[in-house]
């Protein structure tokens, strides 16, 4: 991982497209679709695990995580020997990360967005940033063209935001990156998809399954990405996600069969392509789709 | 003295709010005139975040002396502990009943928050 280069401004030509695996309900498949896409690509490829909340994909991708990384915000700092106690950081923080009573100004970093607007407003300059841990980052290569980037929130800390930018910043801009989202369709997952060229919706045939494919399908719509649609555990005859998909002209890039032996596979953390090669062709298929869609 | 009874309603016959930081009203009552008005927290019962740090900073610059409510969360406790506001608990009455409670001295001094809740 070439950090230093990675920092700097690539020109589109050499930029690896960006692909995220999404889903408006949790425990459709997304880090299985992930994890396996990642394996057949037949290019060197990065993995990002953006659930920062409840990271997974390292379970099925043995390595070492070889680098441990710090996530911090900048928080304000109240220098108490300048503060005047006047009130009007905590009046202008629209997070209520500020609280100024009696003779005591209070912050509550956890709270905190980060825009400094307290920093700038204040008439005494009592306030600075100083960093605050929200998380960390751990980097593993799984083998000679997979790394896995792994971002981990820290128990009670509420913002997964800047953990996910972080750890997506971590990659190297010019080879191709696989976003592994977190579930639903909140903050951090359009933290997620920011940037990203290709989206894939995981869902099941569920009436579950197809409300909060709906609720996704939304998002990605209004961030203008360019989407397919991966049916897991599919039944024959549960058509409810398919006609959902004809009548909105979705492409179904890929239905997978619910199957016992491929749940009794992924809960001992095997890695679907390996052990069955119906899965693999399924997948490169998969693969070969997502690369004509990028052109 | 004056105190501040959070409550769902808008008048001293009106159910007391556990919560305190996402009440809906204070009642804040002055024990030297008996007379008492009503608080608007409408702004903090719908914030997303910071309601308790919210409310807390409002409670704060009402300068009332003593908070009766349920339950107090960790950041709100902070607040108020800072600015020596005593926090008193109980539930299931109406802020009249409340008040009286706290006249005869039967109310618990909150000394602990709330745990806080899983995100």
């Amino acid at each position: 991982m070439e950090t230093k280069d990675s920092k700097k401004v690539w020109p589109e030509e050499v930029r690896g497209p960006i692909w995220a695996v999404a889903s408006g309900k949790g425990g459709t498949g997304k880090t299985t679709v992930a994890v396996n896409l990642a394996w057949v690509v037949g290019e060197k490829v990065q993995l990002v695990d953006c659930d920062v909340e409840e990271p997974d994909a390292h379970l099925f991708l043995a390595g070492d995580a070889s680098a441990l990384r710090e996530v911090t915000t900048q928080v304000p700092w109240i220098d108490q020997s300048k503060c005047d106690f006047c009130g009007l950081c905590a009046q202008f923080c629209q997070f209520n990360a500020l609280a100024v009573v009696s003779r005591v100004s209070l912050v509550f970093p956890e709270l905190c967005h980060g825009c400094r607007g307290c920093s700038m407003l204040c008439p005494h300059q009592a306030i600075s940033m100083v960093s605050h841990r929200v998380g960390q980052m751990e980097i593993r290569e799984i083998g000679p063209r997979l790394t896995l980037l792994t971002g981990t929130l820290d128990v009670g800390s509420p913002q997964a935001g800047p953990v996910i930018s972080a750890v997506k910043e971590l990659r190297d801009p010019r080879i191709l990156t696989i976003l592994d989202a977190p579930p639903g369709t909140s903050c951090s997952v359009e933290s997620t998809l920011r940037g990203v060229n290709r989206v894939v919706l995981v869902t099941e045939p569920t009436p579950f399954g197809l409300h909060d494919l709906k609720l996704i399908v939304e998002l990605v719509r209004l961030l203008r990405l360019s989407f397919g649609v991966v049916i897991n555990r599919m039944v024959p005859g549960q058509d409810l996600v398919r006609r959902y998909c004809e009548e909105e002209d979705i492409p179904v890039w890929l239905e997978i069969p619910e199957d016992r032996r491929y749940a009794e596979a992924g809960a001992r953390g095997r890695i679907l392509v390996d052990e069955f090669p119906e899965l693999r062709a399924a997948f490169v298929r998969l693969v070969d789709q997502l690369k004509e869609a990028d052109g | 003295m004056k105190i501040l009874v959070t409550t769902e309603g808008e008048n001293l016959q009106a159910q007391l709010d556990v919560r305190f930081g996402r009440a809906k009203n204070f009642l804040v009552y002055s024990t030297d005139t008996m007379k008492w008005n009503i608080v608007d927290n409408q702004d903090n019962q719908d914030a997303g975040h910071g309601a308790g740090v919210s409310s807390a900073q409002k409670v704060v610059d009402l300068g009332v002396t003593a908070v009766v409510s349920g339950h107090f969360g960790p950041k709100a406790y902070e607040v108020l502990s800072a600015a020596k506001i005593m926090m008193f608990s109980t539930s299931d009455c109406t802020v009249e009943e409340a008040i009286d409670r706290h006249r005869n001295g039967k109310l618990p001094l909150v000394t602990t928050p709330k745990e806080p809740q899983s995100h």
